[in-house]
């Protein structure tokens, strides 16, 4: 059953068409992911949903109700801000009470709530202090705090975690996962970093210039992208996509035909590096990164094409040694000119 | 032996920079300590020459002025205008400060500039129309008029000082609070103005100065009825020759009130005018 329904959303800034005709369908209980690069309108999209900017076009059906020329204030949905936007001159209780108290819900119970939702977060110490005397993972806490207290239809969150360092990063994108597990609510949570996209998503949506370029779980968009750029956008190091006429005649010719004048894309797990002469791809080491749990080495090839390989073992390669190139066909995506994805002989 | 010193500057230009700021700063305030001697002085010792620094004071000016003319009167005058003018303005200069900083427009730069511009015209230029229209509406001598024509000519300092108070406020802060259900004036009650208290403080007292000090309009709009102690002083530079003392006493009077809430409110009312300098 459709939960939030997105039909044919379109936004103007001006002359500027940001959001082209977007449809999207929700399930209650989904966590999706916006993912996509600076620009593409995936917090644009969120604010349309949210209610801060109208919609120019198209409709937006919640849970039955059609909420697209309702103002924020009545969609009934809840949104954790990158910059958190606590209430300076209120205490973390106030805040996290302050929608309640707008609903002139009864204070005993509004007690009850925030102090469930204190412990959940552990702010319980921290309920009577101001969100200046907290740290940025509290503030954070705060913030997804007075999105729980309502128990909103949606929870959205615009970039929840850009703000703080590598390992709270970590630690909070955890604490997200498990606190969806547990309430089980529909969110909706924009990113620009993929990992938190396939790690939290339960359907990412890659958004490009305004457009939908594909929807799928994460694993589906690993596997199966759409097109190039969801392929070259999902994964990290990026798929290695290289123009067919810069392949060695061998690999040229297992290319299907659709793919004429276009590309290769190989994941650097699906490209093994061997001692030179061993199969027909030879090439050089430009760099190796010893990561420690797995090593990446750059290779290039008489060419021109430039490859990244992964593997989980130590190596003794430096740059400059000959090398071969061992690629797994069957694992290769093929692009045509138009960078959509070609079905493959051995995909 | 080396001598430590608190400034890397050397020790006489501390010195003269010392004396120096002394300096200017006696200059800028001797005409008022002049003013506030004369006033407890007698006629003839006000003009005496050379001047007088050392006399036995007398309050015979300050009961010579509230018995000629009502001071009291135009002090009630002066205070109702000032404060009214300024509630009236910030009542208008708040919203539209508000659609300016949290709704900016391709058009909000321009009319801001717009209404800056007005301010460039001296006020006599439209003392005229001004006039005409007081009078028609049978308006000329109430503190109805004053209170219209301050606020009005205070609006596009308020507006600017209110727009840029509003602009520090982050704009999420109000969509956090849309989005926890609350109305537009709700979100200004609960939010806005808790936040923006400082701003509207600081530009009510400068407003309230402004009004107050604003001699212009109540000298062509208001006489014995609505004046405000403006009028007063004015009214001391007579045909009949300059009164030193009594003049002296009666500027005393008109700006010691207001000498004395700006002395409690600096800190405010510098804040205020200081936005936005060192950011």
């Amino acid at each position: 059953m459709a939960y939030l329904q997105l039909r044919g959303i379109e936004k103007f800034f001006g002359e500027h068409r940001a959001i082209k005709g977007i449809d999207l369908t929700i399930q209650q209980g989904e966590f999706i992911v916006f993912v996509g690069p600076s620009g593409c309108g995936k917090s644009t999209l969120l604010r349309l949903i949210a209610g801060l900017e109208n919609i120019d076009g198209g409709s937006l059906m919640l849970d039955g109700r059609d909420i697209t020329d309702q103002p924020s204030s009545k969609r009934d949905l809840a949104m954790v801000f990158q910059s958190y936007a606590l209430y300076p001159h209120m205490s973390v209780y106030e805040n996290m009470s302050f929608a309640l108290k707008l609903a002139k819900v009864d204070p005993a119970i509004v007690r009850e709530k925030v102090e469930r939702a204190a412990a959940i977060l552990n702010l319980t110490t921290y309920l009577q202090r101001t969100p200046k005397e907290l740290s940025g993972g509290q503030r954070q806490r705060v913030a997804i705090g007075r999105a729980i207290v309502r128990a909103p239809k949606v929870f959205l969150f615009d970039e929840p975690l850009s703000n703080l360092d590598a390992a709270l990063r970590g630690q909070t994108r955890v604490e997200i996962a498990k606190l969806h597990r547990d309430l089980g609510a529909t969110t909706i949570y924009v990113t620009h970093d993929q990992v938190e996209a396939m790690t939290l998503a339960d359907r990412v949506v890659v958004l490009r210039d305004g457009l939908i370029e594909q929807v799928g779980t994460p694993l589906e968009l690993y596997d199966k992208p759409a097109n190039q750029f969801v392929a070259q956008f999902i994964g990290t190091p990026q798929m290695n996509v290289v123009p067919l006429q810069q392949l060695p005649a061998p690999v040229q010719q297992q290319a299907p035909a659709g793919a004429a004048g276009g590309a290769i894309g190989l994941r650097p797990e699906n490209i093994a590096v061997r001692s030179t002469g061993t199969t027909p791809v030879s090439g050089q080491v430009d760099l190796v990164e010893a990561l420690g749990a797995e090593t990446l080495i750059y290779v290039s090839t008489p060419g021109g094409a430039q490859f990244v390989s992964r593997q989980n073992d130590r190596t003794g390669l430096r740059a400059g040694d000959a090398v071969s190139l061992d690629i797994d066909a069957s694992q290769a995506h093929w692009f045509d000119p138009a960078g959509h994805v070609v079905a493959g002989q051995g995909a | 032996m080396t001598t430590r010193r608190r400034s890397s500057y050397p020790l006489g230009l501390l010195a003269l920079r010392t004396v120096a700021a002394w300096g200017v700063a006696l200059l800028l305030f001797f005409p008022l300590a002049w003013l506030l001697l004369t006033a407890f002085k007698t006629e003839l010792q006000a003009i005496a020459v050379p001047p007088q620094l050392f006399f036995i004071p007398t309050l015979e000016n300050f009961h010579e002025v509230q018995e000629r003319s009502d001071y009291l009167l135009y002090a009630k005058n002066s205070v109702i205008t000032s404060v009214l003018s300024t509630v009236v303005g910030l009542m208008l200069a708040a919203p539209a400060a508000y659609a300016m900083a949290f709704f900016k427009g391709k058009y909000t730069k321009d009319i801001l500039m717009w209404m800056l511009s007005t301010k460039m015209m001296p006020a006599v230029g439209a003392l005229v129309p001004i006039y005409v229209l007081a009078q028609k509406s049978h308006l000329l001598d109430t503190q109805l008029v004053l209170i219209i024509v301050f606020a009005l000519s205070n609006l596009p300092i308020m507006v600017w000082m209110l727009y840029s108070h509003f602009k520090d406020i982050p704009r999420e802060i109000l969509e956090a609070a849309r989005m926890d259900g609350a109305t537009l004036w709700q979100e200004v009650r609960l939010v806005l103005l808790p936040l923006g208290m400082g701003g509207l403080a600081s530009t009510g007292l400068l407003c309230l100065v402004l009004s107050w000090n604003e001699a212009f309009w109540s000298l062509n709009l208001s006489a014995a009825k609505a004046g405000t102690l403006a009028t007063l002083i004015a009214s001391y530079s007579s045909p009949e020759g300059l009164f030193w003392a009594k003049l002296s006493a009666a500027s005393l009077m008109a700006i010691a009130p207001i000498v004395v809430f700006g002395w409690f409110s600096q800190k405010q009312l510098v804040q205020g005018l200081t936005f936005g300098a060192v950011k």
